[in-house]
């Protein structure tokens, strides 16, 4: 079985490498950036299950479909957009991964360049999604805000289309640049229809006395493949506040990686799951915190109904210079049923001697007593279940702070527990 | 009117209510007193439908339904209230939130409109003042980090906006301070009147001194062993169960 893996992994690796030799005279940015990843890839190839990272989320399925570039036609995905929540803010909307200047907004406050990626010094090419990423990355967004500028709240839109009647694959990246002082709300929504991969890589720089809000929403095509990475560099007194709402998907992996290199960075990393039928989802994250009195806060929690399966990884690496850091994870699961599955793997490596760090994880299913406590009070059983889920995700999802996207993130939450009844 | 007759009904297996009788008329306060373990917990459940009990005989209707055959959301609907001897946490949720759901769901369920959020908080503002609660009860998450006084108070209050026909009152009055103890009996003495039944279920004759009822029953291993006026109760706490199990056996 093993073995067959392996193939298989080398097989699709081998597709996606074809694919940037006849692409690669056509697409632009640093080439010399390219070539690099493309070698990582080529010697790297794709995650299998025998690295410790890939352990609970094995790419097979990813390897049975033959992905293709997006061709150059392209659909307007109008129910997809049309589907969007009305937050009131400017919007960037990538189709197929690619820039759609006809369906975006202009965004004031910030400084918005699309196309060619420029990759950046945090390339990050041992990271094997990254390095496809940087290999076959076509376009992206490169925000910037100016030293002390607000530039309040942008949304980031990918939907995936199978307008082209094959399954495509899209390498979208992006770059979040913050000047000291600089506050962003990055909205990103990931929706569309059909079969796709989307593997985008958002790196995010945050100078600092900066804020970075970055609110994601994975609503992917139920046959979709989302795999995704947000490298983040936070800054002195500087603040990295996300939270990743994953409810869509066959496949899915969010890897956030946060290195706290100032004193006194900061950085939220809450995340719920949401899965049904035999979806599978994995967050998974990497805080380094590399300066003292650095703090890092993660809530994650986890609903898995029918035989989905979840995932939560989460690392702190606690570097010798920074005491008094602060790092605090809990993962909390709700299995909704008897075939659904969590793993679940803190690890916390801590050099330095005087920290304070504490993880936790919970395994449970809806409380009986309580479920009949909301009936005796008239509350019908499925809105008893409801509430008592929206309950337990509470705390991952009362500190977003913007109202509107919050408001969106639970309307999807009640519409996934619709779908579920 | 509450009509239980012949209620047989146990946990796994084990009879634990032997074949009771019982008549509450509207309007009226009963009281049933026994000692531990004669099955006034377990008859309070069964009334109100937790699962994992089974009623393996006899019937309970409740103004013409028939009570062992509905959901628990419907029994509450139906105005049937358990207030609970351990009332249970909620985290997440808030109070307000919980009392407007469950209110809107009862009167979704009678053909009632709905309360909007403002309808409701400016109601549910004046039932605490009028119980003499403190304002913040409704911001709390349901009795998460409430003193077992507060725990009892919420029940009232709850009891309060959801205006039940039948209340059945649990041993509400086991853990609770003299003024506490007021505030539950005035909060159910607020409530009497022609269209109006309770149960109280308790082990002490001292709640009873603050809701008189109308009539007392006591209950041990499984059945009503006697009946009496608020009397009983009082007969009860000076000569102990043992007494008056013996007398009726």
């Amino acid at each position: 079985m093993n073995a067959v893996s392996q193939t298989s992994l080398q097989a699709a690796a081998a597709s996606f490498r074809a694919r940037y030799e006849g692409l690669k005279e056509r697409l632009g940015g640093d080439s010399i950036q390219r070539a690099e990843a493309a070698d990582a890839f080529a010697h790297q190839g794709l995650p299998g299950p025998r690295e410790e990272a890939w352990r609970y989320t094995v790419l097979r399925p990813l390897t049975e479909v033959a992905f293709h570039e997006p061709v150059v036609l392209l659909s307007d995905c109008a129910a997809g957009l049309a589907a969007l929540p009305d937050l009131g803010m400017p919007r960037l909307v990538f189709i197929d991964g690619r820039f759609r200047a006809d369906l975006s907004d202009a965004v004031t406050g910030a400084e918005v360049r699309t196309g060619a990626p420029a990759f950046g010094p945090s390339v990050a090419l041992g990271e094997k999604m990254v390095a496809l990423n940087a290999m076959l990355a076509e376009d992206g967004a490169a925000i910037t805000v100016a030293p002390g500028v607000d530039a309040g709240a942008v949304m980031l839109v990918s939907l995936g289309s199978d307008a082209h009647g094959v399954p495509v694959s899209f390498h979208p990246r992006h770059s979040v640049v913050l000047g000291k002082g600089a506050r962003l709300t990055l909205v990103e929504i990931n929706a569309g229809t059909g079969v796709y991969f989307n593997n985008p890589v958002l790196v995010a720089e945050v100078a600092e006395d900066a804020t970075l809000v970055h609110l994601r929403m994975q609503q992917e095509a139920a046959g979709a493949f989302h795999l995704s990475t947000v490298l983040a560099e936070v800054g002195a007194r500087g603040t990295y506040d996300s939270f990743s709402l994953a409810l869509g998907g066959r496949l899915s992996r969010v890897e956030v990686h946060a290195t706290l290199l100032g004193e006194k960075a900061m950085a939220h990393l809450n995340a719920a799951q949401l899965l049904g039928g035999s979806q599978h989802s994995d967050f998974t994250t990497i805080v380094r915190h590399h300066a003292p009195a650095t703090a890092s806060r993660q809530t994650v929690k986890n609903v898995l109904t029918g035989r989905s399966k979840g995932v939560f990884q989460g690392k702190i690496e606690v570097a010798r210079i920074a005491q008094k850091t602060d790092g605090y994870q809990m993962n909390q699961t709700l299995l909704l049923s008897g075939d659904a599955e969590i793993d679940s793997k803190p690890q916390l490596e801590i050099y330095a001697d005087d920290v304070k760090c504490s993880h936790g994880a919970t395994v449970g299913e809806l409380d009986a007593d309580q479920l009949f406590y909301l009936r005796s009070r008239g509350v019908p059983a499925e809105q008893a279940r409801n509430l008592l889920v929206r309950a337990f995700l509470s705390e991952a999802l009362d500190p977003i702070a913007h109202e509107g996207a919050r408001a969106a993130m639970e309307a999807a939450i009640a519409a996934w527990w619709e779908r579920q009844a | 009117m509450l009509e239980i007759k012949g209620l047989h009904a146990g946990i796994e297996d084990k009879e634990i209510l032997r074949g009771i009788d019982l008549v509450v008329p509207t309007g009226e306060v009963h009281a049933i007193m026994g000692p531990n373990g004669s099955g006034k917990s377990t008859l309070s459940y069964v009334l109100s439908g937790r699962e994992g009990y089974e009623v393996t005989g006899g019937s309970a209707t409740f103004d013409g339904h028939e009570l062992l055959e509905m959901e628990p959301e419907e029994r509450a609907a139906a105005g049937v209230f358990l207030a609970f001897q351990y009332p249970v946490e909620l985290p997440g949720v808030n109070n307000a939130n919980f009392l407007r759901t469950a209110l809107n769901a009862q009167r979704r369920a009678r053909g009632d409109a709905e309360l909007d959020a403002v309808q409701f908080l400016k109601m549910a503002r004046a039932e605490i003042k009028r119980l003499s609660m403190a304002d913040d009860m409704l911001k709390r998450n349901v009795n998460v980090g409430f003193s077992g006084g507060e725990k009892k108070r919420n029940e009232v209050l709850q009891m309060a906006i959801l205006r039940p026909k039948l209340a059945i009152l649990d041993e509400t009055d086991s853990g609770l301070d003299i003024d506490a103890l007021k505030i539950v009996a005035d909060g159910v003495n607020a409530l009497r009147g022609p269209a109006f039944s309770a149960v109280v279920i308790t082990h002490y004759q001292r709640l009873l001194e603050h809701i008189v009822p109308d009539r007392v029953h006591v209950l041990a291993n499984g059945r009503i062993i006697r009946s009496g006026g608020p009397e009983l109760a009082l007969e009860l706490e000076a000569q102990g169960y043992a007494a008056v199990v013996a007398e009726a056996a």
